[in-house]
């Protein structure tokens, strides 16, 4: 992870070293470090502790701190995310599990009309920091209400940061950096990416963290070190921009691409609010195309909102219009289906092809031109 | 969160909460946990002292009658609550402030909830809770920057531990819930104070609050001033209870009803309720019974909804001469204190209607400044958008102005 979107992650030395880490690790390794570095940080839910939750994000978390400090509460989310705003008021930093995304609901009046404006409301007097963490989308081949992409929701909500890691190393780094946050952080776990692997160590993200935040503390008043979109790929042609679960779907699309010519960049946003406009205009002024993939239905998302941003910031320098890759408007298909309804490598190479259409032609028209040039001489 | 969740169970010294309670109040679990049969009331309506046996208290139920400061100290607290009800009301009506949920005729609980409270406690109110975060401590006109729509909140709820006006129903207690949480995480022995009303108890937030409280064994007190109507709505549609402090045993918590009119008894109930919680009791739910005397706002038309004849029952007890009465005939309450206390409650209204009579000064650009720590660049362009058009309104009005003089 890089602090400027341009900065590239360092190509692994080869021979590659073994892929070790996986994102849950990280996600477990991430609260365990905050909760040795700082004892108001508290975490619970349902199933947090003796088991460790049911993707094992908090696994041993209750043993090693004790239950006061991760805990099972009663089967209530209202009652997670509204204690979350006392615990919050009262000088702690709460991370609230909610076990699957679309059982996190009963928990949305206290989400947006609490936790979301409890800072504004008191101009500042009463911040909430507090992390909602949140499995989310497909993928997994979960039953009904297991999978959803509730993402549009919680983006919608001023007063909200949504963040979502695609990668390991975000993963450790940004919930990390959420818990630290004085604003409310809904953490968004890209479920099917929980087994991913990477070669990493916490060693290396932990001596990292350090040295990111200590140039965070030095310069407080730029916000937040991890608002920053990556570009996860370089590219020429094309910008695929995308977050969460998307990415590596992207990245896949991008290497597909490749093998027939055109160059993709792949845009990670990472935090979904707050949105790094500027790495994502940059990117599409210069390649001059721009697909935006995204697994919640499309309409009225945050994908909407990123078409509508990138046209207007970037209408001069495009080739067509600002394509989208969804999923289609209907609700949460079920595990046999969700493939036709999840964006894939097709669909986007798809769109990418809809888009570089014009410079196949202009290639075409090029070689017919040299053709007729040759012909007349 | 340390103790074990099991009600039965027993804690580290071998103790169960039955036998906890057996030993204390010489009565059953059952019996310590169910409210006593009635309410708990130590002065009549007229403001006669009730003889004990009239009382309501049963054993492991006692209350003995507050002190003669705590109850003047209450009594000042009563008319100012009283008075500004009243003047909130009229400048409702007058357009001087936009909306304003009067508590008039409850003003004996909202008194007493945070009267029973000491300054390192938390309270978390209702948007009908006013008078409660005015006897906490908190500047009147900084309470009433909600009501008259300047902001949506008007004052720092750490400088007095009294929490926002909550007006979704009822998350207000889980909040109260997560503060006792906190206190615990810090060693603090801080006792929290929920507000909510009947029509409150309907939410599932009121359950959700109860139940966490109660197998964690927190120090919260959830206060239901049952004052009949949600709206419209009458006690009877929110409830099939006997009562809605009996809800307290189904969560394993104790739960007491008492005159919500009675300042007296409020007192006493809340205060033991306190007491418990410090010494980790807690948590209790305590039911006022009670009345709203007006409309839910100034928008509201209560004679909709129901008869005169109730209204004037309830009028009959009105906790204000009560207390007077009570005190008075008690040789605490002086003509000389009555009128001090007239005059305190008579500046505050003055200073409310001074207040409101002059233009609010409001940064609109402020409306970007709290969203988060640090403003996105997204809000800081939409920032610079109403700065400019308030700029060019500005100037606007200005050339219109440098216009009519120069056609004088």
């Amino acid at each position: 992870m890089s602090t400027t979107a341009t900065e590239q992650p360092a190509a692994p030395a080869a021979p590659a070293k073994p892929q070790t880490l996986t994102f849950a690790a990280a996600l477990n390794a991430a609260l365990a470090d905050e909760m040795e570095n700082d004892p108001m940080v508290v975490v619970y839910g349902e199933d947090v502790g003796t088991l460790g939750g049911v993707f094992r994000i908090t696994d041993g978390l209750t043993k090693r701190f004790g239950d006061h400090r991760c805990f099972d509460t009663p089967l209530a989310e209202s009652g997670i995310a509204g204690t979350a705003v006392g615990l919050a008021m009262g000088g702690a930093r709460p991370v609230i599990e909610m076990q699957f995304d679309a059982f996190a609901y009963p928990a949305f009046e206290q989400v947006a009309s609490h936790i979301a404006k409890m800072r504004n409301r008191t101009q500042g007097a009463v911040p909430m920091p507090l992390v909602i963490r949140i499995p989310y989308g497909g993928g997994i081949g979960g039953v009904e209400h297991h999978c959803d992409s509730s993402e549009s929701y919680y983006a919608h909500t001023p007063g909200l940061k949504v963040y979502t890691p695609a990668t390991v190393a975000d993963a450790y780094l940004m919930l990390r950096a959420a818990i630290r946050l004085d604003d409310p952080v809904v953490f968004m776990e890209p479920k099917k990416l929980y087994w991913s692997k990477a070669a990493v160590t916490l060693e290396e993200l932990r001596a990292e963290f350090e040295t990111r935040w200590a140039n965070v503390e030095a310069r407080r008043e730029h916000g937040e070190p991890y608002a920053r979109a990556a570009v996860a790929r370089t590219g020429t042609d094309l910008t695929l921009v995308s977050y969460g679960p998307s990415v590596p779907t992207c990245m896949a699309a991008a290497a597909a691409a490749e093998e027939e010519g055109v160059s993709v960049e792949v845009i990670d946003l990472r935090t979904v609010v707050p949105l790094d406009e500027e790495t994502v205009v940059t990117s599409v002024r210069k390649t001059g195309r721009a697909v935006v993939v995204a697994e919640p239905q499309g309409y009225a998302s945050v994908a909407s909102e990123l078409v509508a941003r990138i046209q207007q910031a970037c209408f001069h320098s495009l080739h067509g219009p600002v394509l989208r890759v969804t999923g289609f408007d209907i609700p949460f298909p079920a595990p046999k289906l969700e493939h036709h309804h999840l964006p894939s490598v097709d669909r986007i190479l798809d769109a990418v092809d809809e888009l570089m259409w014009d410079a196949e032609s202009e290639k075409a028209d090029s070689a017919d031109q040299a053709q007729q040039a040759g012909a007349s001489r | 969160m340390t103790e074990t969740a099991q009600t039965d169970h027993p804690d580290q010294s071998g103790q169960t909460d039955s036998s906890r309670a057996a030993q204390r109040f010489g009565i059953s679990l059952e019996d310590y946990l169910l409210p006593t049969h009635g309410r708990i009331q130590l002065v009549d309506q007229d403001g006669a002292l009730l003889p004990t046996e009239d009382q309501g208290t049963t054993p492991g139920h006692e209350y003995p009658m507050p002190s003669d400061e705590e109850l003047l100290e209450g009594y000042r607290h009563l008319v100012i609550g009283r008075r500004v009800n009243d003047q909130n009301y009229a400048l409702v009506r007058q357009g001087r402030m936009a909306v304003y949920p009067s508590s008039h005729g409850q003003e004996a609980s909202e008194v007493a909830a945070a009267l029973c409270l000491e300054q390192r406690d938390w309270l978390f109110p209702t948007y009908r809770d006013t008078v409660a975060v005015l006897a906490r401590g908190v500047e009147p006109l900084e309470v009433m920057a909600s009501f008259r729509g300047t902001w949506h909140q008007g004052y720092d709820p750490h400088e007095h531990r009294t929490s926002v006006q909550s007006t979704p129903l009822t998350t207000q207690l889980l909040h109260a819930v997560g503060m006792a949480q906190a206190a615990r995480l810090k060693g603090e022995d801080t006792v929290v104070l929920g507000m909510v009303g009947d029509g409150g108890t309907s939410e599932g937030d009121f359950h959700e609050a109860l139940n966490f409280a109660a197998v964690f064994k927190l120090p919260v007190i959830f206060f239901i001033q049952n004052n009949k109507y949600a709206i419209s709505v009458p006690l009877a549609r929110q409830t099939a209870a006997p009562s809605l402090a009996h809800k307290a045993v189904g969560y394993g918590l104790a739960g007491e009803r008492v005159d919500g009119n009675d300042l007296a008894a409020l007192l006493a109930v809340l205060g033991r309720a306190v007491k418990l919680c410090r010494e980790g009791g807690g948590p209790f739910l305590v039911e006022a019974d009670t009345y709203r005397m007006q409309s839910h706002t100034n928008a509201d038309d209560a004679t909709r909804y129901r008869e005169d004849d109730e209204v004037s029952q309830w009028a009959a007890q009105d906790p204000v001469p009560r207390m007077r009465t009570f005190l008075s005939e008690r040789g605490v309450l002086t003509e000389e204190l009555e009128q001090q206390i007239s005059a305190q409650a008579e500046q505050v209204a003055a200073g409310l209607r001074e207040a409101m009579s002059q233009e609010p000064v409001i940064d609109p650009l402020e409306l970007f400044d709290h969203v988060y720590t640090v403003q996105t660049p997204q809000l800081a362009a939409q920032r610079e958008l109403l700065a400019e058009e308030l700029a060019r309104a500005a100037q606007g009005s200005a050339q219109h102005q440098t216009g009519q003089e120069g056609q004088k």
